[in-house]
């Protein structure tokens, strides 16, 4: 599966690129991170305490144990500040 | 129900007249506009507000569109800036237009709630000692608790 990974605010900042496309057969959000992380450290650094992240597939919000079934957008970014 | 999700700097009073005309059956119309805010004992310079196009407006009209569900409402406003602000530049606003005011505010208020932390927007603060993300608050969390 072709999976768009999106990442926001310092996420974008630690991991040094906003966007990028990834061939993957993870099942889950957490099967994605565990990839991920072992990539190089900077992924490891970014992912390293998932209590300071949010996730969103396909622009939704959703949890990390979700699966990435059917998934086209996967959005990695920290607690949000709107308002 | 009117959602934009904009750079540009926006009229609060044009935006709230606008918002405000035309309705003969609605008694009450609140309005609510955030503002930078310069931090205590630091200068802040300018905020900087990411966002997620495309999940920024899914966001809003959900939260909108939930709001109309759970109160009496005849119309709902939101807009949000992204981009470069100073201190005094208003970042949002939401309004909503009911026939009684109980259902106006409390509608206000619960997309208030929901904007601060379910509405993919970051900021960031430029200050004389650097740069920083703005951390999200517990109490923003714990807010969405009373609804």
């Amino acid at each position: 599966m072709k999976l768009d990974i999106l990442y926001f605010a310092w996420v974008r900042e630690r991991i040094g690129l906003p966007k990028e496309k990834l061939e993957t057969s993870a099942a889950t959000v957490m099967d994605l991170v565990e990839e991920l992380r072992t990539r190089e450290e900077r992924y490891a650094m970014a992912f390293s305490d998932l209590t300071a992240l949010r996730v969103a597939i396909d622009q939704e919000l959703t949890d990390f144990d979700a699966a990435l079934d059917g998934a086209r957008e996967v959005a990695f970014f920290p607690p949000m500040t709107g308002g | 129900m009117r959602i934009a999700v904009q750079s540009d700097p926006f009229d609060l009073g044009k935006e709230s007249e606008d918002f405000a005309a035309g309705h003969t059956d609605m008694g009450a119309i609140v309005t609510f506009a955030g503002v930078v805010r310069d931090i205590e004992g630091d200068t802040l310079d300018r905020m900087v507000i990411e966002h997620y196009p495309g999940m920024t407006e899914k966001a809003l009209i959900k939260i909108a569109s939930e709001a109309q569900e759970r109160w009496s409402l005849g119309d709902v406003l939101v807009i949000h800036r992204y981009g470069d602000m100073r201190p005094g530049d208003r970042i949002m606003m939401v309004a909503t237009a009911a026939p009684h005011r109980k259902d106006a505010f409390e509608a206000a208020e619960y997309l208030m709630d929901y904007l601060k932390s379910r509405a993919p927007f970051w900021k960031q603060e430029f200050t004389a000692d650097g740069v920083e993300w703005v951390s999200a608050k517990s109490e923003d969390e714990d807010a969405l608790g009373r609804w």
